[in-house]
């Protein structure tokens, strides 16, 4: 009897300490026993162009991720989740990798499934368990591979970055931008995760909904207005020749915006959300013409004859030379100094001419002498000061710097010999230890376009520039419109470029023929040049390089006349024709009453 | 009493039902209420048969009874049959469409058995010579069970015999010696404990030298020593899920998710009961699959949690309550056969009460022990309701 009452005693006692006592903390393991926190991804910001149209947004997708588990019980799911959403053996072991690396975490199968594989895990749901299916926004960019350099990519955030301190706040799974703008204001257009609670079984189900109970709902990512003219950009990979490659950067003159920002070949960053394919990488990164690879912003060229304006305008700005002095000896071809001789590109020479005639003509025999002019030291100094060293700042996530020396110590640290004066004479016709990006030379020419001062260009609008960062050009309005008259001598009748004149634009410009490295079959084409309305002061500048396009004036000049014009005609309600510029008016026979002949 | 049981038997019903409302519907446990209501049934039927028996006839029938359960136990090991959620051991043989378990059938007769042996004899056992007969009536059936192996019901044997020998008179300290090996067994984890518990023993015997013989004290210690020696090579020699349930008894959290999981996952359930618990089929612990065998060893944890403090009390005390008949009914009657029974029965269900519901909150190592009137299972609500009828008519009798 004593027993019984002891032993019946004990237990109604440790129900008590169990039941009521602590009670509450048992609740509590019971609630986190059943409730699993989800994470809401949140829709990245919405990215729009200077005139509102969207180019990156959001649609819904669906994902399929898998609850933590032992490494055998994943490798089950996936081998039956196989058929279903056809995953190569490579994809599986990558994600069995992914599930040794990060245990805790749901795995990330797919983050972009079509319906059917959807619905065909849905029916199935007891045979999968552990297996969540959640709706995820998906980035949607409208503007295609037109857009694929400036607005980069996003992807799954990768194991190196989770270590970095960028990316300190983040989880596993979750969507970050990978290149161009993407990454470049990955903070602004990330926004902010939300929570919610799914009611798990002890095998992991999910049971009830898969909405769950929200408990803190994501934010979206901060929307983004952009410079960039979508239809300018469309138009650009439109007409960019095919299968070549090179770059177009337009800027606008006003705040030195970027408007376009295009290099050939490109990708389509579309292919990149929810996972891209691995042949489809192998092929991109495998392509010898690197369609991955920013021209833009990234690539190195010699500037060839378009770094002529600069010889011309640190000649102006140290007062070594006037836009109307002849120089000394007339151009017959080729210029001989210390010993040295450099032919200019015309044999026959160009005789005497002056500032404007010696830009129309690209005279190298005129920049030779104007360069020992200036001398070695100085013209070093001076395009030093001007950032041919340094990067614009745009901002995006890779730059590179232009090559420029920086002092005359600059050949002993990198040929080792002192440079002999006659160096100046390549460099002043945009030639010997000198590479630049596209971005630089038209953020260059955006000075010329302007009062002589240029800030760094940018993609995003709402950005106010850096005036720390502006340089500027020391000459005075009259110089610099001395300087704009020699690049309307270029598409004037007898220009190198007189062929890419327009109608109802001024366009004025510079051609550019590099012969660069001896791994280069034929010529890199330039031209770089701005246009606005007659009589106006230039409101776009373009800057257009097309490697081995062999020649300035009739590839890469056609292509900027055609961009400015666009954007041009665009801007103030007029129809875009096909047939632009004034050789495309001749090829077909179209009239061009306009032209100026003489 | 048989209200009582009745009641319990109803409301084990309910919880069954209950246990079998899962988010993720299992077949074995959705209809389970069904079949354990249909058992019910055929309990009752059984329940008035046995009790307009004669009470010379059960005792008659007694040692045949036990002579069946003996040889049906020994048949089980051979031709024996998993079921259900204990798929992994025979313990079930099927005849026709209707299988049952001859463990629980032998708890019948060795209740019967025993009482039938000790109540034949005069007088009370005076020495532990005495013991060794009952105890080996007892032993047999219970190394049959253990061979299973099935520990739960193999310990209502102990709780049989113990119970039996205690009303037939014999005093504690035989008991104590009787029970010594197998507490020797049980301490033989720590040499430490071990040893304090011999010496105790040693000077227990001193003590009392005049009670036994030299034999019999050399004999017990011999017997410990043996034990305590034994242990580990025993240990070695459990199954791998017996050894884990008896090392996750000392720390759960040692395999949380394998053989800790039954009993953190119970204690979970019934802690987040609370006072009232979270209402009648709405135990998530249980809805989510998280309890296991929560209609068969682990349906008090159902209670517990659904029903809560009140209800896991109300329940302990309806035992107890059951319990307590017995043994008034047990003092009550003149016959001493009929008190044995109505006492082993006690013994049986003490021991079947106490571990179950022990178990579930972790007093006790888990061992697959039903709970009396409430788990599912028929040939045991079958056995219960016999025991019930056994007590009643034989408690008439007088």
């Amino acid at each position: 009897m004593v027993v019984l009452v002891v032993l019946l005693g004990v237990l109604v006692v440790s129900f008590f300490r169990a039941q009521v006592v602590r009670g509450s903390s048992w609740a509590l393991q019971s609630d986190s026993n059943r409730l699993r926190v989800l994470q809401i991804p949140a829709p990245r910001g919405t990215v729009f162009d200077r005139y509102g149209r969207i180019i990156a947004d959001n649609v819904p997708s669906y994902s399929i991720s898998l609850f933590p588990a032992p490494p055998d019980s994943i490798r089950s799911t996936l081998d039956r989740l196989q058929p279903l959403l056809e995953l190569s053996p490579e994809r599986i072991e990558t994600l069995l990798e992914e599930a040794r690396v990060n245990r805790r975490q749901p795995l990330l199968v797919t983050g972009n499934a079509d319906y059917e594989a959807i619905a065909a895990v849905e029916e199935r749901r007891a045979e999968f368990p552990g297996v969540f299916l959640e709706m995820r926004p998906r980035r949607r960019y409208l503007g295609g591979a037109a857009l694929g350099h400036a607005l980069g990519y996003v992807g799954e955030v990768s194991a190196a970055e989770l270590e970095s301190p960028l990316f300190e706040e983040y989880e596993q799974g979750m969507i970050v931008g990978k290149e161009g703008l993407e990454r470049q204001y990955e903070h602004l257009l990330q926004g902010g995760q939300g929570i919610r609670y799914v009611e798990v079984d002890a095998v992991g189900r999910v049971v009830g909904s898969f909405e769950g109970q929200a408990a803190a709902p994501a934010v979206p990512g901060d929307e983004l207005f952009l410079n960039l003219d979508l239809e300018l950009m469309e138009f650009i990979h439109e007409i960019f020749p095919e299968d070549m490659r090179g770059a177009v950067v337009a800027l606008n003159v006003e705040d030195g915006g970027v408007l376009a920002l295009y290099s050939a070949p490109t990708f389509d960053p579309n292919d990149f959300v929810g996972g891209i394919s691995r042949t489809l990488w192998e092929e991109l990164n495998q392509d010898p013409s690197r369609p991955l690879y920013n021209r833009a912003a990234v690539g190195r060229y010699p500037p060839a004859s378009t770094w002529k304006l600069a010889t011309a305008a640190i000649g102006l700005e140290l007062g070594v030379v006037e836009p109307d002095e002849l120089m000394p000896t007339a151009c017959y071809g080729s210029y001989t100094y210390q010993g040295v001789t450099r032919r200019c590109w015309r044999a026959d020479g160009h005789g005497h001419q002056n500032m404007a005639g010696a830009i129309g003509h690209s005279c190298n025999v005129w920049f030779y002498q104007l360069g020992l002019r200036i001398g070695l030291e100085r013209l070093v100094d001076e395009g030093t000061r001007l950032g041919f060293g340094e990067e614009c700042g745009i901002d995006l996530p890779r730059e590179t710097a232009g090559t420029f020396p920086e002092s005359l110590d600059w050949w002993q640290r990198v040929f080792n010999y002192r440079p002999f004066e006659n160096e100046v004479m390549a460099l002043s016709i945009g030639q010997g230890p000198n590479d630049q990006t596209p971005l630089k030379m038209a953020q260059f020419y955006l000075a010329l376009g302007r009062d002589g001062s240029a800030p760094s260009p940018q993609l995003i609008r709402s950005f106010e520039s850096n005036p720390d960062t502006d340089w500027r050009l020391d000459l005075e309005e009259s110089s610099l419109e001395a300087l704009r008259d020699g690049l309307r001598h270029v598409t004037a009748p007898g220009g190198t470029a007189f062929l890419a004149s327009l109608e109802h634009w001024d366009m004025i410009g510079k051609t550019g023929t590099a012969q660069g490295s001896p791994s280069q079959e034929r010529a890199h084409a330039w031209f770089a040049g701005m246009a606005g309305p007659w009589d106006e002061d230039p409101e776009i500048v373009v800057v257009v390089l097309v490697e081995e396009g062999e020649s300035g004036s009739a590839m890469a000049a056609p292509i900027a006349s055609k961009a400015a014009d666009f954007h041009l005609r665009r801007k103030y309600g007029m129809e875009v024709d096909t047939i632009q510029t004034l050789g495309e008016h001749l090829r077909t026979g179209t009239p061009a009453p306009w032209a100026r002949w003489n | 009493m048989v209200a009582l049981a009745l009641g319990l038997s109803l409301f084990g019903v309910a919880m069954i039902y209950s246990a079998g409302v899962l988010n993720v519907p299992s077949p074995i446990t959705e209809g389970a209420w069904r079949r354990q209501f249909l058992w019910l049934a055929v309990s009752l039927v059984a329940f008035v048969v046995i009790s307009r028996v004669r009470a010379g006839w059960i005792e008659w029938i007694a040692y045949p009874t036990y002579g069946a359960a003996v040889i049906l136990l020994a048949a089980t090991l051979v031709v024996g049959t998993g079921a259900g959620t204990a798929e992994g051991v025979g313990r079930w043989i099927a005849v026709g469409p209707v299988r049952f378990q001859p463990a629980e059938f032998a708890k019948l007769a060795a209740v019967l058995g025993l009482a039938r042996f000790l109540s034949s004899r005069d007088g009370s056992p005076e020495s532990l010579k005495d013991l060794v007969a009952p105890a080996t009536l007892m032993g047999l059936p219970l190394v049959l069970v253990m061979l299973q192996p099935d520990l739960g019901t193999a310990l209502a044997f102990v709780g049989i015999l113990f119970a039996g020998l205690y009303w037939a008179g014999t005093p504690p300290l035989l008991l104590f010696l009787l029970a010594s090996p197998g507490i020797a067994l049980i301490l033989a984890f720590s040499t430490m404990v071990w040893s304090a518990y011999f010496v105790g023993l040693i000077v227990l015997i001193y003590l009392f030298r005049y009670r036994l013989y030299l034999a019999e004290s050399v004999g017990i210690l011999l017997a410990n020593l043996a034990a305590g020696t034994v242990a580990n090579p025993l240990w070695g020699q459990l199954a791998d899920y017996q050894k884990n349930r008896l090392l996750v008894f000392l720390d759960p959290g040692m395999d949380p998710r394998g053989a800790g999981w039954n009993l953190i996952q119970s204690k979970v359930a019934i802690g987040s009961g609370g006072l009232t618990g979270k209402g009648f089929t709405q135990g998530t612990q249980k809805r989510l699959d998280f309890l296991p065998e929560q209609h068969t060893d682990f349906i008090f944890s159902v209670i517990g949690e659904e029903l809560g403090f009140i209800g896991s009390v109300l329940v302990v005390l309806g035992f107890g309550f059951l319990l307590f008949r017995l043994v008034r009914m047990a003092e009550a009657v003149d016959d001493p056969f009929a008190g044995l029974v109505l006492f082993g029965i006690f013994g049986a269900w003490l021991v079947h009460i106490f571990i179950n519901i022990g178990m579930t909150i972790g007093l006790v190592p888990i061992t697959g022990i039903p709970l009396p009137f409430l788990s599912y299972g028929g040939t045991f609500l079958l056995t219960c309701w016999a025991f019930t009828a056994l007590a009643v008519r034989l408690a008439q009798e007088d």
